[in-house]
């Protein structure tokens, strides 16, 4: 039996989250004392996925799967894992991953365990971790079925170079239904890092007391190479776009640094930001809710220190 | 156009998360129980404005105990025309999704909504995996659907980065993600008509249980918050640097 991860490419390229997936899945083979099989869809660099741990790879091919459908992707990857006998699948928790996991474990009635975080143990079977409550707890979990399904949520763990690209890569031409569902446009904002992908994350809420006051968070961003985001209050009020609103009703997010700026820390807005690795806290407001969920703090008028905290940066980065 | 609604139920957003049994279940003890909100106002909303566009039915569907009629009927006032409720206390979304698909597959639906995920196990699973149980296509994260006819819906889909919009014909399994709909409250007319609506309660089937979690922890809780003096920001840049380690 073998571990079988799926790292998307998207326009033929792979993104860190490919290469954190497949780390994951190596670790688990190692766990599970197998090898792990990374699969791929339209790849330009199949290989590289050896560096981040694969044994081999393979590449999935069929005219089925030009474009994604949840329906021929799901069959493929079944076929696949069945023709290297893998028992344990592994996804990213993305968009397309979170749309294939349901229908991969139903096809199998195997047990699935989606958003997980942590590795695996397997003592006496199989245990995986995951956040429930939007952030709030962790619940573990046990599958029982001989098969099972994971997808691993974006910044869990760092991609870590366990192999190189002398690996195998063979091509699987697979048997897959035409998809039922035809894609016939994909807007992608074009320029900036998609927010669910960004590491550094500035966010701004009321405390900016309007949209014509944005310009000093657009320069921190820019300084650091940050995202920006924003509270729903300031979504709702159209002081800026909602594709940046993060919490529990907008994009939850995972970055390695969350600069919240002017925001309370509504439990909402907390359910969508408190798995980020480091959260930094500047309000004026010292009872903020938002400074017990904080790594740092500035008890400051954010229009006085967010320019000197750009200029700080600027000063390290030049440095 | 008939359409089958699956609601769940879920702690209210500020609920106090704790538990009981050795940390091995929810304890409910004084939370407040609302329907998904992703259910509700995007999932449901829809199909009752699709329904009102071109005639037919939409039914609303909850796998749980007599304590959900509460949700259900609320779902009753927002639009749905009659609810069933399969009594069952589902540990996981195979359950779930086993139970929805052995009601849905010998009707005939044009539509099976959910909404993206539930706001307490956070899973976005059921959907896929009821969509494969009934042999649907399933398109995910919905944020725009229209219906150019009964037959044939154009969906906008959340992607990273962007939005997909894609083709589908009747019938189609949906996950409903935030721009869908409008929330909609239900009026006191709503409301004194959901009580006459019909709400079937059916006895499960058997159902595949893969996979139940067996236990519950709290974050570890964060340490003391570094109070910065607002003065000194370099020290501030050094210790995301150095202690941090993020910049």
């Amino acid at each position: 039996m073998s571990v079988l991860v799926y790292a998307e490419a998207h326009d033929g390229a792979f993104n860190k989250k490919a290469f954190e997936v497949v780390t994951y899945a190596r670790k688990t083979a190692d766990i599970l004392g197998t090898e792990c099989i990374a699969a791929t869809v339209n790849a330009n660099n199949p290989e590289k996925l050896g560096i981040y741990g694969a044994h081999k790879v393979v590449q999935l091919q069929s005219d089925s799967l030009e474009k994604f459908d949840t329906g021929s992707y799901t069959q493929a990857l079944a076929l696949a894992a069945e023709k290297v006998e893998a028992d344990t699948v592994i996804l990213q928790h993305s968009a397309d991953g979170k749309s294939l996991i349901g229908r991969l474990a139903a096809r199998w009635k195997c047990g699935s365990v989606s958003a997980v975080n942590q590795l695996p143990s397997h003592d006496g079977g199989f245990h995986v971790e995951k956040p429930v409550f939007s952030g709030k707890a962790f619940a573990t979990y046990s599958i029982s079925s001989d098969r099972r399904v994971l997808s691993l949520v974006g910044n869990s763990l760092p991609p870590e170079e366990m192999g190189d690209e002398q690996v195998n890569v063979e091509t699987l031409d697979l048997e897959v239904d035409a998809p039922k569902v035809k894609v016939i446009k994909v807007d992608k904002v074009k320029g900036e890092i998609p927010l669910p992908e960004a590491e550094l994350v500035v966010s701004a809420g009321r405390g900016m007391k309007g949209p014509e006051n944005w310009g000093i968070i657009e320069e921190l961003a820019e300084t650091l190479g940050a995202t920006t985001a924003c509270s729903r209050p300031v979504a709702d009020s159209d002081w800026r776009p909602h594709h940046e609103h993060v919490g529990q009703t907008g994009i939850a997010i995972r970055p390695n640094l969350y600069i919240a700026i002017g925001i309370s820390g509504a439990i909402q807005h907390l359910a969508g930001v408190n798995n980020s690795d480091t959260i930094v806290v500047i309000n004026k407001d010292p009872e903020a809710p938002f400074f017990k969920s904080a790594d740092y703090g500035v008890v400051a008028d954010l229009f006085d220190v967010v320019p000197r905290l750009n200029e700080s940066l600027k000063k390290f980065k030049a440095s | 156009m008939n359409i089958l609604v699956c609601v769940s139920k879920t702690p209210e957003t500020t609920a106090k998360i704790s538990f009981t049994g050795d940390n091995s279940e929810f304890n409910t003890d004084g939370v407040n129980f609302i329907m998904n909100p992703y259910d509700e106002w995007y999932a449901l909303v829809r199909a009752v404005e699709l329904k009102e566009q071109f005639g037919g039915e939409v039914t609303l569907l909850n796998v749980g105990p007599a304590a959900n009629d509460a949700i259900i009927r609320k779902g009753l006032a927002i639009g749905a025309d009659k609810a069933v409720r399969i009594n069952a206390e589902p540990k996981s979304a195979m359950e779930t999704a086993g139970h929805i698909a052995n009601y849905a597959k010998d009707q005939e639906f044009d539509g099976i909504f959910f909404g993206k995920e539930t706001i307490d196990y956070n899973g976005s699973e059921v959907g896929g995996m009821v969509a494969e149980l009934v042999s649907l296509p399933f398109i995910s994260y919905a944020s725009k659907l229209e219906m150019e006819s009964e037959d044939q819906a154009t969906v906008t889909r959340d992607i990273e980065g962007g939005i997909e919009v894609l083709e589908v014909s009747t019938p189609f399994c949906l996950s409903a993600a935030k721009g869908l709909a409008e929330q909609k409250i239900p009026n006191m007319r709503g409301i004194m008509m959901a009580k006459r609506k019909p709400l079937d309660v059916v006895e499960p089937e058997s159902v595949d249980q893969p996979v139940e979690v067996v236990r519950f922890r709290l974050p570890e809780e964060k340490g003391e918050v570094t109070l910065i003096d607002p003065e000194n920001m370099d020290e501030l840049v050094r210790l995301l640097h150095e202690e941090a380690k993020v910049i």
